[in-house]
């Protein structure tokens, strides 16, 4: 974990609701896909978490949806502002049980600890499938930028105004060695329940700290109490409990 | 002896700076980050006889210039604190450390507070009242002075080391339970704990928390805790120390004003994890502009 200051080099909407920040600064305590950041914003007293979405050798992306005031305010932010950010927090999801046709699926900005782990599947040569879940056509973001990876892509929308209608789950019927799978909690619920095959989950909740001091975050796990923001967000599917 | 240094019950502070219980652990974490050694000291996770899961998720809200939180005193159980944290401990932190109890009756805060006065390092007993008595339907102990003065007696009881109670400000009264936990052999006071508190999700139109309630801290707090600081203060003839939304060292130095001898620092210490260093570091400085020779000079300062 480490904590320090960082630019904001771009924060530009990709969609109504959804927008991408990109941070520059110190990254050295950023490691892997699956952890998240924690940004202090003027005028709120606790920090706000977000996936990493990607990281290179000295900036890295968020991808975050306005859902509240935080989020609202950080999309007036204009490029060249400093932020005081919490890096390398969490851990990471595990690719060493991928096999060579991982299914990536994600619910909105869920997609953005998973095109950073996307990525570096490709990398490692596998067949990297991913379904994206968005409520309706206009909220659709990083279609491309996934195809662009060379992952096949799947878009569901609730209200059938784009790609196949539904959920997720409408598309899960894919050839699936191991899936990871980010969105919200009841979607995480389906997605497990729907597997056939072992899995990753991250699990998003309301954070005190951040760094696993305040056990604001315990979640009941199957191998006992788990901080999220330290022992998680990642979680494997055999171990949730979801009846907390 | 600094110009910094202060003295809680008989034993000497580098500093008045005390991490506050809940908001460190058990140091390790905060360990990685900067020597904690240059604490005043810090009190540790509230602790129970067995091990405690705490409540359902969410636990965390946000109010503004605070936060709300219903961890419900998850805690490995004091023999597991003695066995594994204590000894871990021991290896990255030289100075005596404040030990904050929690039970659910009288019997369990001295069976917890006999098995810590065992423990060398464990310098202070922080008593924390603020937990509901299952003998007493639920009320908390902090709420009344009588069981107030129960579970100070028989903590007392049990220990030599100094006793420290921890107040509720969730009363009518403090300055009368603050009476009775004196009366009852306490060594001091600390106060505030969270300030019973509650917020509702617009969206889903649900309480936030899904225990419906929790305890507000941080710089929402700071005028209230100060208040009970000021009042407590001038009715007992123990050490007090303050806390609730200290984040500065402006906060402390008016905190000591108001009579606190020492200071604990909570909630700062979760947005920013050096909160305790950079305040101590700060004192100094901001003794100069305001012309304080040493901290000890000007506790109650505001009364004269
Ligand atoms: C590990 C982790 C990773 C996340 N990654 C992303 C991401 O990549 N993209 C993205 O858009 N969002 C992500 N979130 C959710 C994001 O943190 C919240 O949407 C955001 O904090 C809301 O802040 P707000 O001020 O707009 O909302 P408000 O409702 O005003 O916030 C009030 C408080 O509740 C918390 N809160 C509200 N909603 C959530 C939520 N869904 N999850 C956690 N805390 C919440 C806030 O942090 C704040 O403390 C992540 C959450 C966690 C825990
Ligand atoms: C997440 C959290 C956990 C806490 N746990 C305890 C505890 O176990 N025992 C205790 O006496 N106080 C506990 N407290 C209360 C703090 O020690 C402190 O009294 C209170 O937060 C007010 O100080 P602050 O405004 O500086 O945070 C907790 C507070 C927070 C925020
Ligand atoms: S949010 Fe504090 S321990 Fe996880």
């Amino acid at each position: 974990m480490k904590q320090s200051i960082f630019t904001i080099i771009e924060n530009r909407p990709l969609s109504p609701k959804a927008s991408r920040m990109r941070l520059q600064g110190d990254v050295s305590a950023i490691t892997g896909p699956g952890q998240f950041v924690d940004l202090a914003l003027d005028g709120f007293f606790l920090r706000r978490p977000f996936s990493v979405c990607d990281a290179d050798s000295n900036s890295f992306t968020i991808l975050y949806e306005r859902a509240g005031q935080g989020t609202e305010a950080m999309t007036a932010l204009p490029v060249g502002s400093k932020l005081d950010v919490l890096t390398g927090l969490g851990n990471t999801f595990d690719r060493t049980e991928a096999g060579d046709h991982p299914l990536l699926i994600a619910g909105g900005s869920g997609a953005s600890p998973l095109y950073w782990l996307a990525r570096l599947l490709r990398a490692e040569g596998k067949n990297v499938t991913v379904i994206l879940g968005f409520s309706s056509k206009e909220e659709v973001f990083y279609e491309e930028e996934f195809r662009a990876l060379g992952c096949e892509v799947l878009v569901t929308t609730e209200d059938g105004s784009y790609g196949i209608p539904g959920f997720v789950t409408a598309a899960m019927d894919r050839p699936c060695s191991y899936f990871y799978v980010c969105g919200s909690k009841l979607m995480l619920r389906e997605v497990c329940r729907r597997a056939e095959t072992s899995g990753q989950l991250s699990m998003a909740q309301r954070l005190g700290c951040g760094f696993g001091v305040c056990m604001g975050c315990t979640c009941q796990t199957v191998s006992g109490g788990k901080r999220l923001c330290k022992d998680g967000p990642v979680l494997r599917k055999e171990e949730v409990l979801w009846d907390d | 002896m600094g110009r910094l240094s202060v003295d809680l019950c008989g034993i000497e502070l580098d500093n008045p700076v005390i991490a506050a219980s809940g908001t460190f652990g058990y140091g390790c974490e905060f360990a990685e980050i900067y020597d904690i050694n240059c604490l005043g000291t810090f009190s540790f996770k509230g602790t129970t006889l067995e091990p405690r899961m705490g409540n359902p998720l969410p636990r965390i809200a946000e109010g503004r210039g605070g936060m709300l939180n219903s961890v419900g005193l998850q805690n490995p159980g004091v023999d597991a604190v003695i066995a594994e944290e204590l000894p871990r401990l021991a290896r990255f932190f030289r100075k005596p450390v404040m030990a904050n109890v929690s039970g659910f009756s009288v019997e369990e805060y001295a069976q917890v507070c006999e098995k810590l006065e065992a423990q060398p390092q464990v310098g202070w007993l922080e008593v924390n009242i603020s937990c509901p008595n299952v003998h007493g339907g639920g009320m908390s102990f902090g709420t009344d002075p009588e069981s107030a003065a129960a579970v100070t007696r028989a903590v007392r009881a049990v220990t030599a080391k100094p006793v420290i109670v921890k107040l509720s400000p969730n009363v009518t009264d403090i300055v009368s339970i603050a009476r009775a936990c004196e009366d009852a052999g306490a060594d001091g006071i600390s106060l505030i704990n969270t300030v019973m508190a509650m917020r509702i999700d617009l969206n889903t139109r649900q309480p936030v928390l899904a225990n419906l309630t929790g305890g507000l801290s941080g710089p929402a707090v700071f005028p209230l805790a100060l208040r009970m600081v000021w009042q407590v203060s001038d009715a007992v003839h123990i050490p007090v120390i303050g806390l609730g939304g200290i984040s500065s060292a402006e906060d402390v130095i008016e905190m000591m004003l108001a009579g606190a001898c020492a200071v604990e620092v909570g909630s700062a210490n979760l947005v920013r994890p050096t909160a305790c260093r950079d305040i101590i570091e700060a004192l100094p400085a901001v003794m100069d502009r305001l012309g304080i020779d040493n901290l000890k000079s000007i506790i109650g300062g505001a009364k004269a």
